[in-house]
């Protein structure tokens, strides 16, 4: 039936059989089968597993609200903060999070712009993550300035006169700071409701029960799927991808400003916002794989987030993990190169003094473990990797602590060296920590789409309409 | 349901896959419909060429909303920090571009941000909770799996009868009356 005129179908000449890409959804799964298969995820009653898992996150939340009401009621000597250490695991706890966030936005914006369809799989989950990451990100700097209301109150974060009518100072990194954290958690919520839309506008359309339609209709705003509304709505998506590129940049450059505008020997260093960034993708893509392998397999999704989606993420974590070793062997050859006794002890210090084992825990866990992933058998076995997502969380954390740590502990007056010790609400507030981000994820699994039903139609071939199984007619 | 008052909103025509709406769409641009659209699950690769659509003008909400939030970072910072009360600290000049830097670039992006998302609601016209295709059953899987063209009443091409003719033979569609009350 194809006829003359602008309808003809273009014919394109059949690749060679070795630069076929592998689908990105397994199985030929009809588009009809892909919304039912993510939709059904939301829509059924949620596994055995589920109550027990939300009851201990909850119960993680609760114990992180509670202790930081002891702290705020107390002060902040509740945790082991103590001079020359007055940041430790806040801050550490802080970076962490916030690092964690990066892999999301990564995925969302940056492969985005690449072109990477592979993305479409994992990108809702991931910036879900981002989004929640970030949330409890927030809370460790709050609470660390201990009478609380007065970093909330006027003058100190917001940008409006404090009681002597003085203003914030905006030459502080720390200021810099609360505009970046808010930014990025502002920015990452709109671009991930924006991907949202035409999701929820599809759960409105399936669902039976009164609150559920009424939930989701009021958030899908009436989306129709028409072409005009997806001709403006991909355009405010790309363009919420190039500004949440920079801006996922920007953040943790800014993190690491904290550290490197000071004058502190070990923080005082040029190479920080690339190796931060670098090592944030690095987290955040370990805390991916952490969160994706379950789900996947729990859920029965393994059609959708297929094997290939694991290697590619064990790739990314190869490449960051090999900036990270990098970082780490630059940053001691500087201190030696540089000349400066106190920044030279303060390396030697982290790899030999009294928190030598926190060095080491961080170099096994950073710089060994991604390098398994260059041996494709490894990089398939998902228990495998999924272990090592576990190995690269906890190398993380180790990171920050021993660039907060090791460096404050012993400065440049050896009279006024200490060696920090956490209590046990530093250790139960970080715990609880990952309670309240669990407890969110948990929910975000109950109510929305964990996977972008619209994005990943958008990547078969039965979207294209000149592909064979989009329906076109081309071949005579 | 039809009553008296309820007059058409216009003719909804079906389609299976992708190949059958996009050449659909591009008979009724060039049979020169103006008040029509596509409503797929999904963006279609080449549907706004395909309807003889023009590039989308987000992009100029982003540059307003980035413009004004560089200005508002750079204006506040100075304001606050050099004119309404200045205060030496750390023997650094009261205000250079330079350290207000990584502020304004951060409330360049954010208002870029509201820009984009609030210029697409503004010329989508969303939120728009009533539309007479909700009331139609079958529209409802055009969030799934089926693909729909609408040519509106208030089109100056439309005819009921010819305008069926044309989806339904030409376009090989099932098509349906839609009505508003």
């Amino acid at each position: 039936m194809a006829s003359p005129g602008k309808s003809a179908a273009v014919k394109a000449p059949e690749p060679p059989a070795e630069l076929v890409r592998e689908p990105l959804v397994l199985n030929n799964r009809s588009l009809g089968w892909i919304t039912d298969a993510i939709a059904g995820v939301c829509e059924k009653p949620m596994p055995a597993w589920w109550w027990p898992a939300f009851i201990v996150s909850v119960g993680g939340m609760i114990t992180m609200f509670s202790l930081i009401a002891y702290l705020v009621s107390t002060g902040v000597g509740v945790w082991g903060l103590n001079q020359p250490a007055d940041w430790a695991w806040d801050i550490t706890n802080f970076v962490f999070w916030i690092g964690i966030g990066h892999a999301g936005t990564l995925i969302s914006a940056v492969l985005f712009l690449l072109r990477q369809k592979w993305r479409t799989s994992v990108n809702r989950a991931a910036e879900a993550m981002t989004i929640f990451a970030v949330a409890c990100a927030g809370i460790f700097p709050v609470f660390h300035t201990g009478r609380v209301w007065f970093a909330l109150l006027p003058g100190y974060l917001f940008p409006a006169p404090n009681a002597n009518e003085i203003w914030p100072q905006f030459r502080s990194p720390l200021l810099w700071d609360v505009f970046a954290v808010s930014t990025y958690g502002t920015v990452s919520l709109l671009f991930w409701y924006v991907g949202l839309i035409p999701d929820l506008a599809t759960l409105r359309d399936r669902s039976k029960g009164l609150l559920r339609r009424f939930f989701y209709g009021l958030f899908s705003l009436g989306w129709t799927g028409s072409n005009r509304h997806w001709s403006n709505y991909e355009k405010a998506y790309l363009l919420l991808a190039g500004l949440s590129t920079p801006l996922v940049l920007s953040v943790h450059s800014i993190v690491s400003f904290d550290f490197a505008v000071s004058v502190v020997p070990g923080w005082h260093t040029t190479i920080f916002p690339p190796y931060f960034v670098a090592g944030a993708i690095f987290s955040g893509f370990g805390m991916v794989l952490t969160l994706l392998i379950p789900l996947r397999s729990l859920f029965k999704l393994e059609d959708v987030i297929t094997l290939r989606h694991v290697e590619l993420m064990c790739k990314v974590l190869l490449a960051t993990g090999s900036i990270v070793g990098y970082a780490y062997g630059m940053e001691f050859f500087i201190a030696w190169y540089g000349g400066s006794p106190y920044e030279l002890y303060a390396f030697k210090n982290r790899a030999f003094g009294p928190y030598w084992w926190s060095y080491w825990a961080m170099i096994s866990c950073n710089v060994i473990s991604p390098h398994f992933f260059w041996f494709k058998k490894l990089r398939t076995s998902v228990v495998f990797v999924w272990i090592v997502s576990i190995f690269v969380n906890i190398g993380m954390w180790f990171e920050r602590f021993v660039i907060i740590v090791t460096s404050l502990h012993r400065d440049y007056l050896p009279s006024s060296w200490g060696y920090f010790t956490p209590s046990w609400v530093d250790v139960m507030t970080f715990v609880g920590s990952f309670g309240l981000f669990m407890t969110l994820f948990l929910l975000f699994i109950r109510f929305l789409p964990v996977i972008a039903i619209s994005e990943v139609k958008g990547v078969t071939p039965q979207a294209d309409p000149h592909h064979p199984l989009g329906g076109a007619k081309g071949h005579h | 349901m039809s009553s008296n008052r309820s007059k058409p909103h216009g003719l909804l025509a079906e389609f299976h896959t992708a190949a059958d709406i996009f050449e659909a769409a591009i008979r009724c641009r060039d049979a020169g419909f103006t008040k029509w659209d596509v409503y797929t699950p999904f963006p279609i690769h080449g549907m706004d060429e395909a309807m003889g659509l023009r590039k989308s003008p987000v992009g100029w909400f982003t540059f307003c909303g980035g413009f004004t939030g560089f200005f508002t970072g750079m204006t506040m910072i100075w304001y606050m920090n050099k004119f309404d009360y200045p205060l030496v600290v750390g023997g650094k000049p009261l205000f250079t571009p330079l350290f207000a830097f990584p502020v304004s670039y951060e409330m360049t992006i954010l208002l870029s941000a509201f820009g984009t998302l609030f210029g697409m609601f503004f010329l989508n016209q969303l939120p728009k909770f009533y539309n007479p295709l909700f009331k139609n059953e079958r529209f409802k899987k055009s969030t799934d799996d089926r693909f729909f063209i609408c040519i509106e009443a208030t089109d100056p091409k439309f005819g009921t009868d010819a305008t069926r003719t044309f989806l339904t033979e030409k376009c090989h569609a099932a098509v349906v009356e839609l009505v508003e009350d």
